[in-house]
């Protein structure tokens, strides 16, 4: 009996394994189905390009009500991936463990609206062809008076860890004279000037706009305090990558004269 | 790393700072609210029993992250909801909060065990001398208990200390938040937490040793 008992639970083990291993599989066939169909056709290579991604940066990543992974990075990774006939899977991990994947060798490369800037390069990254080049501005409460930078003086304003919202705040606030509260992700962000805590947040203008019109939450956003904007790019770290950038930034060239890439742009940000 | 440590090693030592202001705060209002809630599970009165472990269940149930949380945006949205529209709560103040409730809980058992351990007969040859409660349980029955309980105080406040980085998540400038930003800015995670860990580590040794140091000059009549 105790010996029955004691295969059932080892079959039972081995089969959740399986059931695990499986499950995880498919939803990385998933979200590189689109590739997967063309690349019958591809050059040869077979190698499978491993792209880490963000969980929820909308629009550019998010998962959609019927809990498909959606967003502008998906779908230009995914119309690439036809156009130059290559393979990849993209795993949504988050920001900070994408970084980290590509830095250990775990990913090939990220793509999670990462912004190019000079502290990256210098610290070794190397950027693909800019795909989307955003402005960022702030977002204050509904019956907020606040209408310049000068009126964020002595107060404290929101920001997400490693946007170039949290950037363009950091050039503006000694001139102006706020403090910066760094949180981790957007609705935490967003509370946070709801609330009162925090008199205003800052954030891509697009990103923003969208997700305030979505969700419906007492926000607006003040006219005229764009930035000058940053152009997002997909990043890689080892060099023998080059390969992959080369390849995104031939296809990018292709789906911009196409249009594919204005139907991409205009599905989200409409 | 090198690069990590010339252009955000000021920041991360601030950071630093910030996180022992917090973990220092926390424990202080901690060992108050244990104390008192410790106190309570241990006398021989019911209400005051279950005061005390309806607490300590309560807290205890409750992850600090969503603690946290509640704190920082739960109370001031109530409230504001009552009338106070200027009420505000800043980072620092939900944070001493949620973690003194936290530890508190914790602090609260071990000051409940501790005094359990000391043997009934002190509290009864005590009060017979015709000392009160109060002073029996001062001069007599605590300053037993303190003896063991010494090593699981110091291991609850390196928790705390730790739990600190929970903090991060409502904007708290402490250590963990600092490295993710430091992180993001410059593209090297590895790099950065390994430095954060480092300086955790030693923060921790260091107050281990002095820990130590007075656990055992409170022995030394033994």
């Amino acid at each position: 009996m105790k010996k029955m008992l004691a295969t059932l639970m080892a079959l039972g083990l081995a089969l959740s394994l399986a059931a695990c291993s499986t499950s995880s599989g498919s939803s990385a066939a998933a979200n590189s189905n689109n590739s997967s169909a063309t690349s019958d056709t591809a050059s040869g290579s077979d190698k499978v390009w491993l792209v880490a991604t963000d969980t929820v940066f909308v629009p550019f990543e998010y998962t959609d009500e019927q809990g498909n992974f959606v967003g502008i990075d998906v779908d230009i990774l995914a119309a690439i991936a036809e156009d130059q006939g290559f393979q990849y899977e993209m795993n949504s991990i988050g920001w900070d463990g994408a970084v980290a994947a590509v830095q250990t060798g775990q990913a090939d490369a990220i793509m999670a609206g990462a912004s190019i800037k000079q502290e990256r390069i210098e610290s070794g990254w190397i950027f693909s062809d800019g795909y989307y080049t955003a402005t960022q501005t702030i977002a204050v409460p509904e019956d907020s008076d606040i209408a310049s930078f000068e009126d964020l003086r002595g107060t404290s304003v929101a920001v997400k860890n490693g946007t170039a919202g949290a950037d363009y705040a950091e050039s503006l606030k000694d001139e102006y004279g706020f403090t910066i509260t760094y949180f981790d992700d957007s609705p935490t962000m967003y509370q946070d000037v709801i609330i009162g805590n925090s008199s205003a947040c800052f954030e891509d203008t697009p990103v923003m706009l969208a997700y305030i019109k979505q969700k419906g939450i007492a926000l607006k956003v003040p006219e005229g305090l764009e930035s000058e904007g940053s152009p997002y790019a997909l990043a890689i770290m080892n060099e023998d990558n080059q390969e992959f950038l080369d390849l995104f930034n031939a296809g990018l060239a292709n789906i911009k004269a196409n249009g594919t890439y204005d139907e991409i742009i205009a599905k989200y940000l409409e | 790393m090198l690069r990590i440590i010339q252009i955000y090693g000021t920041m991360m030592v601030a950071a630093m700072g910030q996180t022992l202001l917090l973990a220092l705060l926390s424990l202080f209002f901690a060992c108050l609210l244990g104390l008192f809630f410790g106190l309570l599970s241990t006398v021989r009165n019911r209400a005051c029993n279950i005061i005390g472990a309806v607490y300590v269940d309560a807290i205890r149930g409750w992850p600090l992250i969503v603690l946290a949380y509640f704190v920082y945006f739960g109370i001031p949205m109530l409230i504001q909801g009552l009338g106070f529209k200027s009420f505000r709560m800043d980072s620092l103040q939900a944070g001493v909060i949620a973690l003194s409730l936290n530890c508190g809980a914790y602090m609260a058992e071990i000051i409940r065990a501790g005094i359990q351990s000391v043997d009934k007969g002190q509290m009864e040859a005590a009060r017979s001398l015709g000392l009160s409660y109060g002073k029996s349980m001062f001069k007599v029955v605590l300053p037993q208990a303190i003896r063991t309980m010494i090593p699981s105080i110091i291991n609850q406040f390196i928790i705390t200390l730790k739990d600190t980085s929970i903090l991060s998540v409502i904007g708290f400038p402490e250590l963990t938040n600092t490295t993710k930003n430091v992180s993001a800015n410059v593209g090297l995670p590895m790099q950065a937490w390994l430095l954060c860990g480092l300086m955790y580590m030693v923060v921790i040794i260091i107050l281990s040793k002095a820990s130590k140091n007075i656990e055992r000059r409170i022995n030394r009549g033994r």
